[in-house]
Protein backbone atom coordinates (compact mmCIF):
# COMPACT_ATOMS: atom_id res chain seq x y z
CA UNK A 1 0.00 0.00 0.00
CA UNK A 2 2.89 2.12 0.83
CA UNK A 3 3.99 1.83 -2.88
CA UNK A 4 0.83 3.13 -4.33
CA UNK A 5 1.11 6.00 -2.11
CA UNK A 6 4.30 6.60 -3.72
CA UNK A 7 3.38 6.37 -6.77
CA UNK A 8 0.52 8.79 -6.53
CA UNK A 9 3.20 11.37 -4.84
CA UNK A 10 5.33 11.11 -7.86
CA UNK A 11 2.01 11.79 -9.98
CA UNK A 12 1.29 14.39 -8.02
CA UNK A 13 4.50 16.52 -8.51
CA UNK A 14 4.58 15.44 -11.93
CA UNK A 15 0.88 16.93 -12.16
CA UNK A 16 1.56 19.67 -10.38
CA UNK A 17 0.94 22.64 -12.73
CA UNK A 18 -2.10 21.14 -13.99
CA UNK A 19 -5.94 22.27 -13.17
CA UNK A 20 -7.63 20.50 -10.44
CA UNK A 21 -11.07 20.48 -11.36
CA UNK A 22 -12.54 18.28 -9.66
CA UNK A 23 -12.51 16.82 -5.10
CA UNK A 24 -10.67 13.77 -6.85
CA UNK A 25 -8.46 15.84 -8.49
CA UNK A 26 -7.72 17.68 -5.24
CA UNK A 27 -6.85 14.19 -3.84
CA UNK A 28 -5.13 12.71 -6.08
CA UNK A 29 -3.12 16.02 -6.95
CA UNK A 30 -1.90 16.35 -3.18
CA UNK A 31 1.75 15.11 -3.00
CA UNK A 32 1.57 16.27 0.52
CA UNK A 33 -1.35 13.92 0.99
CA UNK A 34 0.54 11.26 -0.37
CA UNK A 35 3.95 11.70 0.93
CA UNK A 36 2.80 11.64 4.33
CA UNK A 37 0.17 8.36 3.87
CA UNK A 38 3.97 6.77 2.67
CA UNK A 39 6.00 8.28 5.45
CA UNK A 40 2.41 6.80 7.76
CA UNK A 41 2.69 3.40 6.39
CA UNK A 42 6.26 3.21 6.84
CA UNK A 43 6.47 4.30 10.44
CA UNK A 44 3.60 2.01 11.21
CA UNK A 45 5.73 -1.00 9.91
CA UNK A 46 8.62 -0.02 11.90
CA UNK A 47 6.63 0.49 14.86
CA UNK A 48 5.01 -3.28 14.70
CA UNK A 49 8.80 -4.37 13.37
CA UNK A 50 10.03 -2.91 16.76
CA UNK A 51 6.79 -4.94 18.57
CA UNK A 52 7.85 -7.84 17.37
CA UNK A 53 11.73 -7.66 17.91
CA UNK A 54 10.89 -7.36 21.70
CA UNK A 55 8.01 -10.06 21.81
CA UNK A 56 11.13 -12.23 20.14
CA UNK A 57 13.61 -10.86 22.62
CA UNK A 58 11.02 -11.45 25.55
CA UNK A 59 10.63 -14.80 24.68
CA UNK A 60 13.80 -15.85 24.35
CA UNK A 61 15.05 -15.35 20.66
CA UNK A 62 17.87 -12.95 20.29
CA UNK A 63 20.43 -12.58 17.47
CA UNK A 64 22.57 -14.56 18.91
CA UNK A 65 20.48 -17.63 20.31
CA UNK A 66 20.39 -19.73 17.32
CA UNK A 67 20.69 -19.51 13.45
CA UNK A 68 17.40 -18.81 12.53
CA UNK A 69 17.79 -15.99 15.13
CA UNK A 70 20.69 -14.90 13.40
CA UNK A 71 19.35 -15.39 10.25
CA UNK A 72 15.73 -13.47 11.23
CA UNK A 73 17.33 -10.27 13.11
CA UNK A 74 19.89 -9.96 10.27
CA UNK A 75 17.72 -9.96 7.34
CA UNK A 76 14.52 -8.13 8.67
CA UNK A 77 16.93 -5.45 11.05
CA UNK A 78 18.84 -4.59 7.95
CA UNK A 79 15.38 -4.29 6.00
CA UNK A 80 14.23 -2.25 8.74
CA UNK A 81 17.11 0.07 8.69
CA UNK A 82 16.40 0.79 4.87
CA UNK A 83 12.72 1.11 5.66
CA UNK A 84 13.99 3.97 8.73
CA UNK A 85 16.28 5.58 5.86
CA UNK A 86 13.21 5.93 3.62
CA UNK A 87 11.40 7.83 6.00
CA UNK A 88 13.75 9.79 7.05
CA UNK A 89 14.40 10.42 3.19
CA UNK A 90 10.64 11.26 2.46
CA UNK A 91 10.36 13.61 5.50
CA UNK A 92 12.93 15.88 3.83
CA UNK A 93 11.25 15.94 0.49
CA UNK A 94 8.04 16.80 2.58
CA UNK A 95 10.01 19.31 4.19
CA UNK A 96 10.72 20.72 0.81
CA UNK A 97 7.19 20.31 -0.41
CA UNK A 98 6.03 22.46 2.52
CA UNK A 99 9.41 25.43 2.36
CA UNK A 100 8.74 25.86 -1.69
CA UNK A 101 6.44 23.12 -3.23
CA UNK A 102 7.40 20.29 -5.12
CA UNK A 103 7.20 20.75 -8.81
CA UNK A 104 7.46 19.00 -12.20
CA UNK A 105 11.60 20.37 -11.97
CA UNK A 106 11.56 17.98 -8.82
CA UNK A 107 10.34 15.44 -10.32
CA UNK A 108 13.39 13.37 -10.96
CA UNK A 109 14.45 13.53 -7.47
CA UNK A 110 10.82 12.02 -6.17
CA UNK A 111 11.21 9.67 -8.43
CA UNK A 112 14.66 8.00 -7.47
CA UNK A 113 13.08 8.31 -3.78
CA UNK A 114 10.09 6.53 -5.47
CA UNK A 115 12.36 3.99 -6.65
CA UNK A 116 14.55 3.44 -3.26
CA UNK A 117 10.96 2.90 -1.71
CA UNK A 118 10.10 0.47 -4.08
CA UNK A 119 13.30 -1.61 -3.65
CA UNK A 120 12.49 -1.34 -0.44
CA UNK A 121 9.03 -3.00 -1.04
CA UNK A 122 10.49 -5.62 -2.95
CA UNK A 123 13.22 -6.94 -0.71
CA UNK A 124 10.47 -7.55 1.25
CA UNK A 125 8.38 -9.83 -0.90
CA UNK A 126 11.17 -11.79 -0.51
CA UNK A 127 12.04 -11.31 3.11
CA UNK A 128 7.91 -11.89 3.51
CA UNK A 129 8.02 -15.25 2.02
CA UNK A 130 11.27 -16.62 2.48
CA UNK A 131 11.31 -16.05 6.62
CA UNK A 132 7.46 -15.73 7.63
CA UNK A 133 5.59 -18.13 4.96
CA UNK A 134 8.19 -20.72 3.86
CA UNK A 135 8.46 -23.42 6.81
CA UNK B 1 -6.47 18.17 -17.48
CA UNK B 2 -8.23 16.03 -14.85
CA UNK B 3 -7.15 12.75 -13.39
CA UNK B 4 -8.88 10.61 -15.45
CA UNK B 5 -8.30 7.01 -15.59
CA UNK B 6 -6.79 6.72 -18.86
CA UNK B 7 -4.65 9.59 -19.18
CA UNK B 8 -0.54 8.37 -19.11
CA UNK B 9 1.57 10.72 -17.16
CA UNK B 10 5.04 11.72 -17.38
CA UNK B 11 4.66 14.52 -19.66
CA UNK B 12 1.82 12.77 -22.23
CA UNK B 13 -1.35 13.52 -23.04
CA UNK B 14 -4.64 11.53 -23.53
CA UNK B 15 -3.38 10.18 -27.01
CA UNK B 16 0.11 9.87 -25.74
CA UNK B 17 1.79 12.87 -27.64
CA UNK B 18 4.07 14.49 -25.43
CA UNK B 19 3.15 17.90 -23.67
CA UNK B 20 5.50 21.03 -23.52
CA UNK B 21 5.59 20.94 -19.79
CA UNK B 22 5.94 17.24 -19.66
CA UNK B 23 8.36 16.84 -22.34
CA UNK B 24 11.14 18.96 -20.31
CA UNK B 25 9.82 16.34 -17.24
CA UNK B 26 10.58 13.79 -19.51
CA UNK B 27 13.40 14.16 -21.54
CA UNK B 28 15.02 14.83 -17.53
CA UNK B 29 13.57 11.35 -17.03
CA UNK B 30 15.53 10.12 -19.88
CA UNK B 31 12.22 10.17 -21.98
CA UNK B 32 9.96 7.38 -20.48
CA UNK B 33 6.61 7.47 -19.67
CA UNK B 34 5.05 5.77 -17.06
CA UNK B 35 1.59 3.80 -16.11
CA UNK B 36 -1.30 5.36 -15.77
CA UNK B 37 -3.79 5.68 -12.61
CA UNK B 38 -5.94 2.72 -13.52
CA UNK B 39 -2.68 0.51 -14.03
CA UNK B 40 -1.78 1.76 -10.65
CA UNK B 41 -5.14 0.87 -9.02
CA UNK B 42 -4.96 -2.80 -10.70
CA UNK B 43 -1.29 -3.36 -9.94
CA UNK B 44 -2.45 -2.49 -6.04
CA UNK B 45 -5.53 -4.65 -6.09
CA UNK B 46 -3.53 -7.84 -7.71
CA UNK B 47 -0.54 -7.27 -4.80
CA UNK B 48 -3.22 -7.27 -2.14
CA UNK B 49 -5.22 -10.04 -3.56
CA UNK B 50 -2.01 -12.33 -4.39
CA UNK B 51 -1.13 -11.92 -0.57
CA UNK B 52 -4.39 -12.34 0.80
CA UNK B 53 -3.71 -15.62 -0.91
CA UNK B 54 -0.56 -16.39 0.29
CA UNK B 55 -1.47 -16.23 3.68
CA UNK B 56 -4.47 -17.98 3.38
CA UNK B 57 -2.97 -20.48 1.90
CA UNK B 58 -0.29 -20.83 5.02
CA UNK B 59 -3.69 -21.74 7.26
CA UNK B 60 -4.76 -24.73 5.20
CA UNK B 61 -2.41 -27.67 6.56
CA UNK B 62 -3.34 -29.71 3.18
CA UNK B 63 -2.04 -27.54 0.96
CA UNK B 64 1.11 -26.56 3.64
CA UNK B 65 1.91 -30.28 3.55
CA UNK B 66 1.60 -31.04 0.09
CA UNK B 67 4.80 -30.41 -1.97
CA UNK B 68 2.83 -27.45 -3.81
CA UNK B 69 3.48 -24.88 -1.13
CA UNK B 70 6.83 -23.74 -1.07
CA UNK B 71 6.58 -23.97 -5.36
CA UNK B 72 3.27 -22.09 -4.81
CA UNK B 73 4.43 -18.94 -2.45
CA UNK B 74 8.00 -18.52 -4.48
CA UNK B 75 6.15 -18.71 -8.17
CA UNK B 76 3.44 -15.85 -5.82
CA UNK B 77 6.77 -14.04 -4.41
CA UNK B 78 8.15 -13.99 -7.63
CA UNK B 79 5.26 -12.29 -9.63
CA UNK B 80 5.00 -10.06 -6.94
CA UNK B 81 8.35 -8.72 -7.55
CA UNK B 82 7.91 -8.47 -11.00
CA UNK B 83 4.57 -6.18 -11.00
CA UNK B 84 6.30 -3.80 -8.86
CA UNK B 85 9.61 -3.73 -10.53
CA UNK B 86 7.87 -3.29 -14.12
CA UNK B 87 4.84 -1.18 -12.95
CA UNK B 88 6.17 1.15 -9.65
CA UNK B 89 9.27 1.13 -10.57
CA UNK B 90 8.57 1.69 -14.56
CA UNK B 91 10.64 -0.98 -15.79
CA UNK B 92 8.56 -1.80 -18.55
CA UNK B 93 8.41 1.43 -19.34
CA UNK B 94 11.96 2.29 -19.59
CA UNK B 95 14.89 2.70 -21.93
CA UNK B 96 16.09 -1.11 -23.40
CA UNK B 97 19.05 0.00 -21.59
CA UNK B 98 17.99 0.83 -18.22
CA UNK B 99 15.83 -2.63 -18.63
CA UNK B 100 19.26 -4.50 -19.58
CA UNK B 101 20.58 -3.01 -16.64
CA UNK B 102 18.45 -4.24 -14.15
CA UNK B 103 17.33 -7.57 -15.75
CA UNK B 104 21.09 -8.78 -16.61
CA UNK B 105 22.26 -8.38 -13.40
CA UNK B 106 19.34 -9.90 -12.05
CA UNK B 107 19.29 -13.25 -13.84
CA UNK B 108 23.60 -13.37 -12.70
CA UNK B 109 22.07 -12.97 -9.23
CA UNK B 110 19.38 -15.34 -9.51
CA UNK B 111 21.58 -18.42 -10.98
CA UNK B 112 24.59 -17.67 -8.90
CA UNK B 113 21.67 -18.65 -5.84
CA UNK B 114 20.47 -21.03 -7.49
CA UNK B 115 23.75 -22.49 -7.98
CA UNK B 116 25.01 -21.79 -4.59
CA UNK B 117 21.95 -23.45 -3.17
CA UNK B 118 21.95 -27.05 -5.58
CA UNK B 119 26.29 -26.61 -4.00
CA UNK B 120 25.40 -26.83 -0.58
CA UNK B 121 22.36 -29.14 -0.68
CA UNK B 122 24.68 -31.93 -2.14
CA UNK B 123 27.10 -31.15 0.32
CA UNK B 124 24.79 -30.97 3.52
CA UNK B 125 23.63 -34.45 1.82
CA UNK B 126 27.00 -35.78 1.88
CA UNK B 127 27.89 -34.66 5.07
CA UNK B 128 24.77 -35.74 6.35
CA UNK B 129 25.23 -39.00 4.87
Amino acid sequence: MSSLAMVLALAAVENRNLPKVTTGDRILGSSKLWLWVTCILGATFLGFQSYEFTSFVHEGLSIRTNLFGSSFFTLTGFHGAHVTAGVIWLGTLLAIDYRRGLGPADAINVDIAALYWHFVDVVWIAIFTLIYLIR
Amino acid sequence: MAHNDSAPKGGHDAHGTPTAEGGAHAAAHGAHAHPTWKQYKWVALILTVITGVEVWVYYVPSFVASKLFVPFLLIMSAVKFAIVVLFYMHLKYDARLFRALFTGPLIIAVVTIISLLFLFGHLAVRLGS
